[in-house]
């Protein structure tokens, strides 16, 4: 009998004490995750940095800082369409991976050239489509495709105001949740949101450039 | 047996050291104007579903059951509403632009539909939070008319 209850005591302490370490495991991850969040925004301060010498060493003139900020905006586009490619090869992982990319290609993204409207908008854009990155960097294939559909309303409505100089098409697809756009480098349609399973859905909607 | 002993006794120091971590609690007396239910015009269904089933995790404030007060369980809970309240923060609501209250309205839909929200280790206790067939009806519609008006 006194065996039963010390196995019991014994057993529900271990039970507490491991609940007590999963949960710090937790934390660590947390932490480490943190600790590569500041790893990356300080990579992105020395992007900044340099932005800012730029603005040091010319400052009368502004072109060197806003031809830097079009390529940022080039960054973004093309984290973007590898994003892309990732959901219309139906491979969760890279599109996980592009999804964190373009996570950080936005957090660095410098919008200083631009008008305080334009700026005040592009700003809405980039706070909602970097939400939309991280989840991607952290979901299942559908959810990932879900958070798709408005990011690429930001990435229209955000190059709509930056403008870009590599030609594009905007897509649409009417079959996916009522009708959805996306961007392509390429004429020919290959559907993001459905993958092999209906490659062909989709039609130009907009060529831009 | 001896060794049982020793480990039980390791256990039990553990399980009362690590009451001794407090954590920081999420509560306020005030609802800042930007919540969701000031700035719109809410029906009183769907109000109380709200706080019922959402407000605790995403908001200033959180209604605290008792187990809350032992750890490991209050690191757990502390964890959630962390999580909670970075995603959405009914309180901070009019704070958002357009543009994210559109994003955030629509995932409120998706993860009501997909019955992700609200979490099942939430209702598992808060038995109240639990959606019905007919209270989920009501609260998509309620938040696609939202999103229609923005």
């Amino acid at each position: 009998m006194k065996h039963l209850k010390v196995t019991t005591s014994v057993l529900a302490l271990a039970f507490v004490g491991l609940t007590a370490m999963s949960c710090k495991d937790g934390k660590k991850e947390e932490h480490s995750d943190d600790a590569m969040n500041t790893e990356m925004s300080s990579e992105e301060g020395h992007h900044h940095e340099e932005g800012m010498e730029h603005d040091e060493m010319d400052e009368s003139n502004n072109t060197m800082n806003s031809e830097a900020q079009a390529s940022d905006v080039k960054q973004v586009m093309a984290d973007y369409m590898s994003l892309k490619d990732a959901l219309v090869a139906t491979d969760k992982d890279a599109a996980a991976k592009a999804g964190k990319t373009l996570e950080s290609a936005l957090r660095g993204l410098n919008i200083s050239s631009y008008t305080a409207e334009q700026q005040k908008e592009l700003k809405d854009i980039v706070a909602d489509a970097t939400e939309h990155a991280e989840h991607i960097g952290k979901s299942e294939m559908d959810h990932q495709r879900e958070h798709f559909k408005t990011l690429s309303k930001d990435m229209i409505d955000m190059v709509a105001i930056t403008g870009i100089d590599s030609k594009m098409y905007q897509m649409h697809c009417p079959m996916y949740d009522g009708g959805s756009e996306w961007l392509s480098m390429e004429k020919e349609v290959k559907n993001p949101y459905y993958g092999s399973k209906m490659m062909g859905c989709g039609k130009v909607e907009k060529e831009i450039n | 047996m001896k060794i049982l002993k020793i480990i039980a006794l390791i256990f039990l120091v553990a399980f009362i050291t690590i009451q001794f971590f407090p954590i920081e609690l999420n509560q306020s007396d005030t609802v800042p104007k930007t919540d969701f239910l000031l700035v719109n015009t809410v029906p009183e269904t769907i109000q109380k579903k709200l706080e019922v089933s959402c407000y605790d995790c995403h908001s200033n404030n959180t209604e605290y059951p008792w187990y809350s007060k032992i750890q490991p369980a209050a690191w757990f809970l502390e964890d959630h509403i962390k999580e909670g309240k970075a995603e959405l923060n009914f309180n901070e609501w009019d704070d958002y632009s357009d543009r994210r209250k559109n994003s955030k309205l629509k995932s409120i839909i998706n993860q009501i539909k997909d019955d992700e929200m609200p979490l099942e280790s939430y209702t598992y206790i808060h038995g109240d939070a639990i959606f019905s067939a007919d209270e989920k009806e009501e609260m998509i519609q309620f938040m696609e008319q939202l999103r229609d008006s923005l």
